[in-house]
């Protein structure tokens, strides 16, 4: 059971995340992969909420492993990364890096008091 | 020049590619499981080999692979959902929480500076056996 939670959460995650960044570069129509920044940092938000909530475990494989896990990447962030760093646009890639991990992580720490405020 | 698939159908490979690829990080997971509250290395892993495997792919995408779900399937689904950003993230969140500052920047930045060297390989080796293996007067 625990299986299929996992996997509907990484089928329902993986879709949102390529229509928000399709969404999200279609509006900003720059290079700079914002759509894939946003993807991330909003991830990082829902499963910082999620840990301090600390539901059942059902809910954190579904919601946290499964959706989370799959909504964000690392793999696209960093081949963009590396694409700018290549396309001779090394101050965007850059801040690409460092402003994705960084908005991330204050992401994440606003979602866990987010989830203190709650409980 | 193939078709390009219909909305649908891209979505199902994207979401199909996904929830395999959350599978497996879960599975890599149960394998290791690591210490609680210490550094996270299996995501680490996880992310390192997805992004070496994304940028050996997304140059195979480039130089032959040509079926119009093959980006979607494996690149967007697979890879995409089986690494992961949020979970990094807030696991350093959780290590700066329990006063290990250090290794809360070791899990930020360590995984940065590793996933990008994972995906700079993947594309080089990528690109090099492909150059290797085409005769020269054919490139």
């Amino acid at each position: 059971m625990t299986w299929v939670l996992v996997f509907l959460g990484g089928m329902l995650g993986a879709p949102l995340r390529y229509l928000t960044d399709r969404f999200v570069q279609h509006r900003t129509g720059s290079r700079f992969p914002l759509g894939t920044m946003a993807v991330n940092v909003l991830g990082s938000l829902v499963l910082g909420l999620l840990t301090g909530l600390a539901p059942s475990t059902g809910w954190q494989l579904f919601l946290g492993t499964g959706f989370c896990g799959a909504l964000t990447t690392y793999s696209t962030f960093s081949y963009e990364t590396l694409r700018l760093a290549k396309e001779n646009a090394r101050t965007l890639a850059m801040a690409n890096a460092l402003l994705s991990v960084l908005v991330g992580l204050g992401a994440a720490v606003l979602g866990f008091g987010l989830a203190a405020l709650w409980t | 020049m193939p078709t390009p698939p219909s909305r649908g159908l891209l979505l199902c490979a994207i979401a199909l590619g996904g929830g395999i690829g959350a599978l497996a990080r879960y599975g890599a997971g149960l394998l290791f499981p690591g210490t609680p509250g210490g550094f996270p290395l299996t995501t680490l892993l996880v992310n390192v080999l997805g992004c070496a495997l994304f940028g050996a792919l997304s140059v195979l995408l480039t130089h032959g692979v040509r079926h119009p779900l093959a980006r979607p399937f494996f690149g967007t689904g697979l890879l995409g959902g089986f690494t992961t950003f949020s979970t990094s993230v807030v696991d350093a969140e959780q290590l700066l929480r329990a006063g290990q500052p250090g290794l809360a920047l070791l899990t930020l930045f360590g995984t940065l500076l590793a996933a990008l060297l994972a995906v700079w390989l993947g594309v080089a080796v990528t690109e090099r056996m492909l150059t290797e293996r085409a005769p020269a007067g054919a490139r």
